[in-house]
């Protein structure tokens, strides 16, 4: 397979899961939104920064509204991360890659992005925001079980694969950030009876990923900080963990040609989440923690680039 | 309200649906009974549907003129074309023919030249000729063969006979739109399809791959074919992309191709894999920035060598376009004679040669009545429309032809036959040309029928889908004893 189109491909799968996640941490807020207690509220710049789009934002994120950053994860197409630029890009790289994909693939993302290009700036609006979400998650599961179920399982397929589950783990980690309290413009434990909002909030990040009745049957335990975070981050099965999400990836890259060196970098990465400390790091500060997640995630990247779309090319003679 | 075809006037021109105002033509019968039953919100939900196909489809098409809009939906109307089998086996031993013969004389040119020495075509005018690349002299492509690809432009005058309006041998593009409007019109009329017999027109890409597969240096059952596109920003990459994925081969842009030791290889996660065959679908002058334009980004230095030392197959080969010339199409039935020693089964358009001086006085003085053409410009750029003409762009195309009268060539404005488009829920006369993909490899085939292209205003002779024309599905129809 062509490096070029193994980019695009390994993109194309990227941008998907974006559209998905970028639907979900909106998603975990607008459903927040209605638990609050009165005097607690979201700090809406914070959402900015926990996507990871703050460079991009051009105004002052201080003073940021509900209205300004929906439209900006959502609609702005000066935010590379939007939702309309996620589905906007999906869709070229689609394009680009056409002739590999079962065609019924390029169809759905072409559709997805009719739809959304249709309802964009309106859809932001909070009476249309949350069906318009849980159709953009329903078309990316779609697409999902599309590729698994129609598409060869051969290199492309692998390079979806890579750009699904790095996009994955690299977001859920930011919607566990969420969790972190930062969202919150007054610290829960200035409010009297935190304990139960505490519980709303992380029952909310759960939500979001749809995580709540697995999390249940996993744990046993009613929703507590630790839990949760363990559940999102270490746990080996379920599917949108950070744990998981790079036990796919290494799957993946055993069906690669020439994977030893994005198979070593992966495993430290996945050594160093194993054996982090949950407990100690809530105390500690874990919205640290779950930034180094994401410069190691990074740097799988940077790995996964140099092996296979930029080859140091060697010629027979 | 709906479609009563006594009230649908061709006027003078042959319409392709009926013969006369209330009587289609025999193979059109079914056709025309169907679409008058249909009331008009029928028709509008099917045109609707259509549209919303094309859509989410993504057949696309790109309009240079229109900046920042990079796939405009395809444009199409849901009238069916319709074509007897019978004239149509006439026309395709037609279009065999006359590929054979421009094939001939491509490997004359670039070799023995006999087809001057024998004085059958004037010196002068292949000295002139921009698209003749002394860079394939001497060159010997397989099976003699320098265009595999053709799409020949054909018309219908008044008289209900077919004339190949010109030939198109560099990167002829519409054959995808062609299977497309099939697949569309399935959707949209499945009826019809029970009860007509239909040529299918799927084959295309069976018979594409075959012709290339058998032109590979090495002599393998499954060669390396790659499509060689300019990129997402060239007007027919829908095509480009569809044709690698009907194949099943790899769509590769230059950058993608590199040249070691006059072997072409691409860039793989493997590394590097040797190519047999390139289809390309960019022009000679961006296919190696070594041997011709240096600034070419598109396209793989040294592609050249490695074509000329007979390891790797370039389709078209490069060089082919000297016959795709609107001055030398003017010889084609002479080729047809000299290197056959046949009739032309399909007549050319009559025209006039501006660098003959009393053919070129004839046009300068009938400039008003003409179109005027000039050589080497494909999709309808650049050319002048005389009776729809102003006095100054005449002015302007006299001083252009005095200047350069090799480069220029005349015809009387021909007729284009009709064929009904849905316009505002009733059908509508609109003007018509035809084009046909031709392959020529080890064997020739012809596609069944070809992409019909339509002007979508009335009256206008312009169905260039770089202008803005549309298209329709067509359909060779066996003719029912009756």
């Amino acid at each position: 397979m062509l490096s070029r189109v193994a980019e695009r491909v390994y993109w194309m799968g990227r941008y998907m899961e974006r559209c998905e996640n970028v639907a979900r941490l909106v998603d975990v807020n607008t459903k927040l939104l209605l638990d609050l207690p009165r005097g607690v509220s979201v700090g809406w710049g914070t959402l900015v920064d926990i996507s990871g789009g703050s460079d991009f934002y051009r105004r002052d994120l201080d003073s940021a509204d509900e209205r300004a950053v929906m439209r900006f994860l959502l609609a702005d197409m000066n935010n590379p991360s939007s939702l309309m630029s996620s589905i906007t890009y999906a869709r070229e790289n689609a394009r680009i890659t056409r002739e590999i994909l079962p065609s019924e693939v390029y169809t759905l993302v072409n559709d997805l992005y009719l739809y959304l290009k249709d309802r964009f700036p309106k859809g932001a609006a909070r009476g249309e925001r949350q069906a318009l979400l849980e159709e953009v998650i329903e078309k990316v599961q779609q697409f999902t079980g599309m590729l698994a179920g129609c598409m060869s399982h051969n290199d492309a397929y692998s390079f979806l694969r890579l750009g699904r589950n790095l996009e994955r783990a690299d977001m859920t980690s930011r919607i566990v950030d969420v969790g972190t309290s930062r969202i919150l413009t007054k610290a829960l434990e200035e409010t009297e009876a935190n304990e139960p909002f505490e519980n709303i909030l992380w029952m909310s990040v759960l939500r979001s990923l749809s995580g709540y009745q697995m999390y249940r049957q996993h744990v046993l335990d009613r929703v507590n900080a630790e839990d949760v975070v363990m559940f999102l981050v270490q746990d080996s099965l379920f599917p949108r963990s950070v744990a998981h999400c790079l036990s796919e990836l290494s799957e993946a890259f055993d069906r690669l040609p020439n994977s030893d060196n994005a198979q070593r970098v992966l495993a430290s990465v996945r050594r160093q989440l194993k054996t982090a400390d949950i407990l100690q790091l809530i105390e500690s500060g874990l919205h640290e923690y779950i930034d180094s997640i994401q410069s190691s995630i990074g740097e799988v990247h940077s790995e996964i680039a140099d092996t296979w779309f930029l080859p140091q090319v060697q010629v027979t003679q | 309200m709906q479609i009563d075809w006594r009230e649908y006037e061709s006027g003078e021109f042959y319409d392709e649906l009926i013969s006369s105002p209330g009587h289609p033509r025999k193979v059109s019968r079914n056709l025309a009974k169907y679409l008058a039953s249909l009331s008009s919100e029928d028709i509008a939900a099917r045109k609707h549907s259509a549209e919303l196909a094309i859509k989410t489809m993504g057949i696309s098409f790109t309009v240079y003129s229109e900046a920042g809009n990079i796939d405009r939906a395809w444009p199409f109307d849901i009238i069916p074309r319709v074509i007897s089998q019978k004239e149509w086996k006439k026309t395709e031993r037609g279009l065999t023919q006359r590929l054979a013969a421009l094939n001939c004389f491509i490997d004359d040119i670039y070799n023995e030249q006999k087809i001057i020495k024998d004085k059958v075509l004037p010196a002068e005018l292949l000295a002139d000729s921009v698209n003749f690349r002394p860079e394939c002299v001497g060159m010997k492509p397989a099976f003699g063969v320098w265009a595999h690809i053709c799409g020949s432009d054909l018309i219908r005058d008044n008289d209900g006979s077919f004339y190949v309006l010109e030939d198109n041998l560099r990167v002829p593009s519409g054959v995808s739109y062609m299977m497309e409007n099939r697949k569309v019109t399935k959707r949209v009329f499945p009826e019809l399809f029970e009860n007509h017999n239909i040529l299918p027109v799927t084959e295309y890409p069976n018979q594409l791959f075959d012709t290339l597969a058998a032109i590979s240096p090495r002599p393998l059952e499954f060669p390396e074919v790659v499509v060689l596109t300019p990129g997402i920003y060239n007007s027919a990459y829908f095509e480009h992309s569809y044709l690698a994925q009907q194949m099943g081969v790899e769509l590769v842009e230059g950058s993608d191709l590199v040249v070691e030791d006059d072997h072409v290889f691409m860039r793989t996660i493997n590394g590097l894999s040797r190519v047999d065959v390139i289809y390309r679908r960019i022009d000679d002058l961006f296919l190696d920035p070594e041997a011709f334009n240096p600034d070419s980004a598109l396209g793989v230095p040294g592609l050249m060598r490695a074509w000329l030392k007979g390891n790797v197959a370039i389709a078209n080969a490069p060089g082919a376009g000297v016959a795709d010339d609107k001055v030398i199409y003017t010889f084609v039935p002479a080729m047809i004679k000299y290197y056959l020693g046949e009739e032309p089964i399909l007549p050319n358009v009559p025209s006039y040669l501006c660098i003959d001086k009393k053919q070129r006085d004839h046009v300068l003085e009938n400039l008003d009545k003409l179109v005027v053409k000039p050589a080497n410009e494909s999709g309808g750029y650049g050319m002048l429309i005389g009776p729809q003409s102003t006095k100054k762009e005449r002015e302007e195309f006299a001083a252009r032809i005095k200047a350069s009268p090799r480069n220029y060539m005349a015809q009387p404005l021909i007729a284009l036959s009709t064929n009904p488009i849905i316009d505002s829920k009733n059908a509508e006369p609109r003007h018509v040309d035809l084009r046909p993909f031709v392959l020529q490899g080890r064997t020739s085939s012809v596609t069944a029928g070809g992409l019909t292209r339509v002007a979508m205003r009335k009256g206008s002779y312009v169905v260039n889908s770089s202008q803005g024309g549309g298209s329709q599905d067509t359909w060779i129809v066996a003719e029912e004893d009756k």
